[in-house]
This record gives C-alpha cells, structure tokens and sequence, in this order.
C-alpha cells in the first residue's frame, strides 16, 4: 500500500549534504524528514571486522566504465566510514577554468568566501591538527623521506578526537571508539533533538510534482531490505515544500536523470562533469633495511618501520605541488593514506601490463605487506564522467553484497593524465630516492579508483555546465537543493568532506529562505550543534553585509 | 545447488566441455584454479590439478576463496557454474587457438597449464569484453579471500591461522577483539612543513 505523508522540507541522505541542512532546518522551526538508504548504526555495531557483510552493509564499491567509485551507505552516509582527513581546498581551486575555458566555480564563491563557513563545520566536528608525535609511522616514514628528498610534509589536519583515537586503522568499519567526528555525533543527532526524524533504508526512486495544495515536490521511496538492499520491503511517498537532494555525487544525478520526465525536464549538466578528484593511488614496497640506513628510523628495537596496518589511515601530506602559480592539471597533494586489505589485489608488482597485479610476483609482493607505504594523489581532473541512462531503482544495479554496476562512464583527457603522470612522478623521485621503495600505481584494471566522487550536479554561473545555481537551487526548479559532493564543481586537490560541508553549511541559509518564501515557518541562524555560536558570528556579518 | 571445496579437492574432476553443462565439482575445480591463478599456492596433494603449484606457500584456495564465493551475503552463488561454463569456453577457445590439447577429463581451464592461466586471466580482466566487469569481480573476491579472509571474522580468522592473514602478518588484537596501537608514532618532527601553511594546518 502506498502512502502519502507531508512535511515542510524533505531531506535525501544523511551525510555531510544532508546532515547539515537538516539540522538548520529543524533548529529553524521547520518540520524536516530525512530519508536514508542505508541502515543505521553505532559504534557499538562497528566491529573490527573484515568479513564480508561488517562494513560492506555501509559502505559500497560501485563500478562504473573505467572508474570505480567507494561510497558511503548508511546513516551518516561517507563520514561514517571516511578517513577524517579535513581541508580546506586552496585558493586556486576555485579559479579552475577546466578545459571549458572559464571560471568553473560560481563568482560568488572563493577560498575566502569559503573561510567563514569552513569555520563554521570546524566549530562543530573540531579539526585536530596533529602534532608529529601523533603522526602515526607510515606517515613519519612518509614525512622522512620527503624531507630526505628536499620537500616539504605536514601533519594532516583530522577530524578526529585525538584523546579517543587508538590509532586502530579501522576507519572504513565506522569508528567503534567515536573518535571519528561523523555525523552520528553532532549534526544528526541536533537536527534530530530539534525534531527532525531520520528514517533509514529508504531508498528515493523519482522526485515529481506535488498533488497536495502549497507543497511543491512528491518524492517516492521504497523500503529496503535489511538484509538485502536488492530487495524492497514497501514503498511510500512524501511531499514537500522544499526538497534537499544530498545522496552523493553517485545518487544525486541518477535521481534526478530518472524523475526527468515527471519534472519536465532537468538541466543539461545533471549526470555530467562528474570528478573522481583526481584520486590516483601508488602502493610503495619499502625497503626496511634503507628505512634505517637512510632515514635512521626505528619503529620497535631493531625494525626500522613494518608500520602499514597502524596508525589513522591519513598522517602526513606534501602541499610542494600546491602552487597556484602553476598551470592547470600540474598541481596536486601527495598523501600518505592506508588502505585495508580489500584493496590489496589493485597493488601491482611487476612491469608486465597483463598480469602485473596478480600471480606468483605478486604474491610474493604481500609477504612483505606490512612495509608497504600507499600514497594518493588528489590532482587535477577534466570533469570528465558522465552518467547513462538511470536504472529501474536506486542509483547503480546491486549485483553483490556492497557491490554494483553504474551507468558512469570515465575516460580521463590528455589533460588528466598529465596530472596523474606528473604526480605519479614526484611519488617516485621522493620514494624511489637511492633505492627507499619501489613505487608502482595501483592497477587500472578497474579503470581509476575514487573514493571522492564529485560535480555531477554541479554549481556554477554558466547554465550551460552547471545543474545549480550559486545557491545550491537547481536550475528551473524552485524549492529543490543540492547539497551533497554533486554540487562541488571541480576536483579540489585535497580530500573534500570538509568543503562539502562548508558548502553545504552555506547553503542551508539559502534552503531555509527557500523555504520561508514556500510557507514554511522558519528562520535562520541556529548556533553550532553543541550551543557554540562563534560560527555563527562569523557568517552573520559576512550575510549582513551582502 | 551445494558445491563444496573439500569434496572437489578430494576428488577427480568430471568431463565437461566449455560451454556445456557443469557438475558440481567441475565449477568448483573451475572456480579453485582461476583462484589460484590469482593468488597461486602450493598444491594441496600430489593429484591436485585445480591447483597448479606455481607458488610455495598458501594461496587464494587454502585461503577458502570458494567458501567465500558461496556465501549468502555474497549473493553471487547461483552465478557460480554459468561462471565456471564462461571461463571453460574461453579456456577451451584459448587452447585451440595455439594447438594445445587439453586432457578431457579435467574441465577445460583447469586442464590448462599456469603460464596459459594467467595469459588467459590477463586476456579476461583486461579487454573491455562483456564479461570484464564478472571477471574482476572473481578476480576481486577472489583475492579478497586470502588478503582479508572475508568469509570469516577476523579475529576468528587469526585464530585459526588463516593461511592468507598468516602470509601478511596481519597483527593480533587485543583480548577484546578490538585493534589499538598505544605505540604508534615515531615521536619527532620529520620534515618541514610547507611556508604556506595556514594556522589551522590546512594549504593557502
């Protein structure tokens, strides 16, 4: 049976996109819904646990054409199961032009610009800056060798409770210590203290017109299965007065691409310009023995490192690349990151294209798996996904637990693999210095691997390559806002949770205006989730002397 | 449809020709020696011909790649021997192609010999074929069985000596069943930071 509820805002997701506004709302006086595709959980459910069917119920791989894509699925959606790495992108980031030939991100819209919103997400999930004593061993042994090599490395800024952390590694399962500031801990369970309601395992299939007099939007959902997300338990519909689309860059313009008809029409730039960030993964094979005689480091007594499975996934960065005087898909950071065993098979071991990534060489590669380094480059890319025609349901085709096939298509330019040929470079003359490490880019064989899916929705100034306008409002309909990493525009060069949330931070007065002009009673101007109102302060006089 | 591992192992494998229907054992010995291409291992008695003991040591099978590939949560179970079938064709295709003639009494990828394995897994995994996406995906699980032991929890896993947990060294845990590091950081300021770091520690 299908039923039709009402309420002033409904929100699609839970993570950083749709947390943030939700919570404004709420706090605002609005009545808010959140409907969440995955399942909810706790710390107490996150186990330290690889078998399949632990992390893998929130967390999916999602394979497209010549890209894989890592993608939160639960409640609190990628920052339960991100790696906390929070920064702000640099300025010149901003004044992309792509290959397209103009400013990508809307005039509006500059690091500074950005800076009091960033304050605003810092106020409520603290940024720690980690001193080099809690700068775990792959990235001490990262941080040696860059300044063995005459580069520069920094501690990485980490959204993480420092005095909690155990520096356990186990970052995708969710945190089981709530070290980890995701949004079970601030803006969710805030938004639903002012009276929001999260429902998880609603799965959002069309957004269409409201029937019901003063509401705007009916979206449909189905009721998935706990225990299999390709099976629905029921369906049911809401409408609203305003709609907040934040299912990810993944979901978002698959959504959107399938409710087209109903719509009347979507703009062109929903499903395209897509972003992996321009992740690009390298797997250095460490030499223990040139650890200690180059670096004259020691981890225990007469072991130089064996330090890859310890730590916080992400320790310390190199910023060299940064150079906004650079040209355009020349820069990128290096950072040092681990990877979980599930990745392990994408190392390759050997020149031989066929086989280099499986086989005896290969195996013999794992046995010496805990002096192993990765490093992710996050460069320059062209926007060059685009997404196909939507399926019948959800936003990929779940053939597996944890595992589905997308409609999105990746061929990265002559100008991308600049960018990936130029970082994969500055890896090697860091950590292949006098025979350090052997450094060798994680197989393609899934196409690029992405664990920062972006700008498939994007915002902008131009209707022709942006989907939303420099207020997160799609273009041509009113009332409905994105606000998940679909609406950054570009590739940032550093990992993006904290930028999705400043820009979702700064969206959600726009949303609550939005909403106000539909009827809703609400107002803006609710303090941090914690009470705090510094933030708060900041954006008042920014928005008081627009 | 129940296909063990152990009973496959023990066993000679059936007749089947690629493409033509498969026995049980058949997909299993299949599934085991596309495995074990992945990971090879050493074989685990002296008529085992699914595993072709490329390698010393343990690999994707002693790992239990087939346990994994049956679980229910996987959900790929009932894909299993039309997989097998895919991979038998190719294999039987394969050997044609270069004259090898391959022992009828083993199905066709198992027959093959593990240089021709591996050629023909690069072949499988790398074209932008039809199947490239399902081969991966073996390929994945596969190798997911002997890194991550996946269809086991993990500290179960240690407990047992999982043969592929074993290979990496994977660290214990504390009695709890819970990972901490107390000792974790090299303790010292290793490298100058960049001049253009802002007060929060984030890129200008």
């Amino acid at each position: 049976m299908s039923v039709t509820e009402r309420t002033d805002v409904l929100v699609v997701g839970s993570g950083f996109g749709g947390s943030i506004p939700a919570y404004h709302l709420a706090a605002g006086g609005a009545r808010v819904v959140v409907l969440e595709r995955g399942p909810r959980l706790g710390s107490r459910d996150f186990a330290h646990d690889q078998r399949i069917g632990s992390y893998t119920r929130i967390v999916d791989l999602v394979q497209g054409d010549g890209i894989t894509v890592v993608a939160g699925n639960c409640v609190g959606g990628s920052s339960v199961v991100y790696f906390a790495a929070s920064l702000r992108a640099p300025s010149f980031v901003f004044e992309r032009q792509g290959s397209l030939g103009h400013r990508l991100w809307p005039n509006a819209l500059t690091r500074s610009t950005l800076d009091p919103w960033y304050d605003r997400v810092e106020e409520t999930l603290p940024v720690a800056q980690q001193r080099w004593d809690q700068v775990p061993y792959p990235g001490g042994l990262f941080a040696a060798a860059c300044e063995r090599a005459g580069r520069t490395c920094n501690p990485v800024p980490v959204a993480v409770d420092l005095a909690r952390c155990t520096n356990c590694n186990w970052m995708l399962n969710g945190c089981h210590f709530d070290a980890k500031r995701s949004m079970l801990l601030n803006y969710l369970p805030a938004a639903t203290a002012a009276g929001a309601e999260v429902r998880a395992l609603h799965e959002v299939q069309t957004i269409a017109p409201a029937t019901s007099p003063g509401y705007r939007y009916r979206v449909a959902y189905t009721v998935l299965d706990p225990d299999d997300y390709r099976l629905s338990q029921g369906a049911g519909a809401v409408e609203a007065k305003v709609v907040v689309l934040a299912g990810g860059a993944m979901g978002t313009p698959v959504l959107l691409q399938r409710s087209a008809a109903l719509l009347g029409g979507i703009p062109r730039a929903v499903g395209r310009y897509f972003s992996g960030n321009g992740d690009r993964v390298s797997i250095a094979d460490v030499d223990e023995g040139k650890v200690g005689e180059l670096l004259g480091l020691e981890s225990s007594p007469g072991t130089p490192y064996e330090g890859f499975p310890v730590g916080k996934p992400i320790g310390s960065m190199s910023y060299d690349r940064l150079d906004a005087d650079a040209e355009e898909f020349t820069r990128f950071s290096l950072q040092q990151i681990y990877f979980p065993g599930i990745t392990n098979i994408l190392a390759q071991a050997t020149d031989r294209p066929e086989s280099s990534w499986f086989g005896v060489e290969k195996k013999e590669l794992r046995s010496r798996w805990r002096s192993w380094l990765s490093v992710l480059a996050m460069t320059e890319d062209d926007n060059e996904g685009r997404f196909g025609l939507p399926p019948a349901t959800g936003s990929f085709t779940r053939v597996a637990s944890s595992v589905g096939l997308s409609t999105l298509r990746y061929r990265p330019t002559a100008n991308t693999l600049r960018g990936w040929k130029a970082a994969d470079e500055e890896a090697r003359a860091v950590l292949e210095r006098d025979g350090l490490a052997r450094v060798r880019p994680w197989s393609e064989v899934v196409g690029s691997l992405s664990a920062h899916p972006l700008s498939s929705c994007r915002m902008g100034d131009d209707p022709a390559t942006s989907a939303l306008d420099d207020r997160n409002e799609l273009r041509g309909h009113p009332g409905l806002f994105v606000t998940d990493g679909a609406a950054v525009p570009t590739s940032l060069c550093v990992n993006p949770s904290l930028t999705i949330a400043a820009l979702a931070e700064r969206a959600s007065r726009h949303i609550v205006e939005g909403a106000a002009e539909s009827g809703v009673d609400v107002r803006y101007g609710a303090p941090a989730p914690d009470g705090s109102t510094a933030g708060r302060r900041g954006v008042l006089k920014l928005l008081n002397h627009r | 449809m129940t296909i063990t591992a152990s009973s496959a192992a023990a066993a000679p494998t059936g007749t089947a020709q690629g493409g033509a229907a498969l026995g049980a054992l058949d997909t299993v010995a299949t599934l085991e020696a596309f495995a074990d291409t992945m990971v090879p291992g050493e074989k685990r008695h002296r008529h085992d011909r699914a595993v072709a003991g490329a390698a010393p040591g343990p690999g994707a099978v002693h790992a239990g790649a087939v346990t994994l590939l049956q679980l229910p949560e996987l959900g790929v179970g009932v894909l299993l021997p039309e997989l097998a079938a895919l991979l038998n064709t190719e294999a039987t295709a394969w050997a044609l192609a270069r004259g090898h003639v391959l022992l009828p009494s083993q199905p066709p990828f198992v027959a093959l010999d593990f240089e021709d394995r591996t050629h023909l897994a690069g072949k499988l995994l790398s074209s932008a074929g039809l199947h490239q996406k399902v081969y991966v995906l073996l390929a994945l699980f596969s190798a997911a069985a002997f890194d991550t032991a996946a269809h086991l929890h993990t500290t179960d896993a240690l407990d047992k000596r999982h043969p592929g947990l074993t290979w990496l060294r994977f660290p214990a845990p504390g009695t709890d069943g819970f990972w901490r590091y107390p000792t974790y950081s090299y303790g010292k300021r290793l490298a100058h930071e960049h001049p253009h770091t802002t007060a929060g520690g984030h890129p200008a």
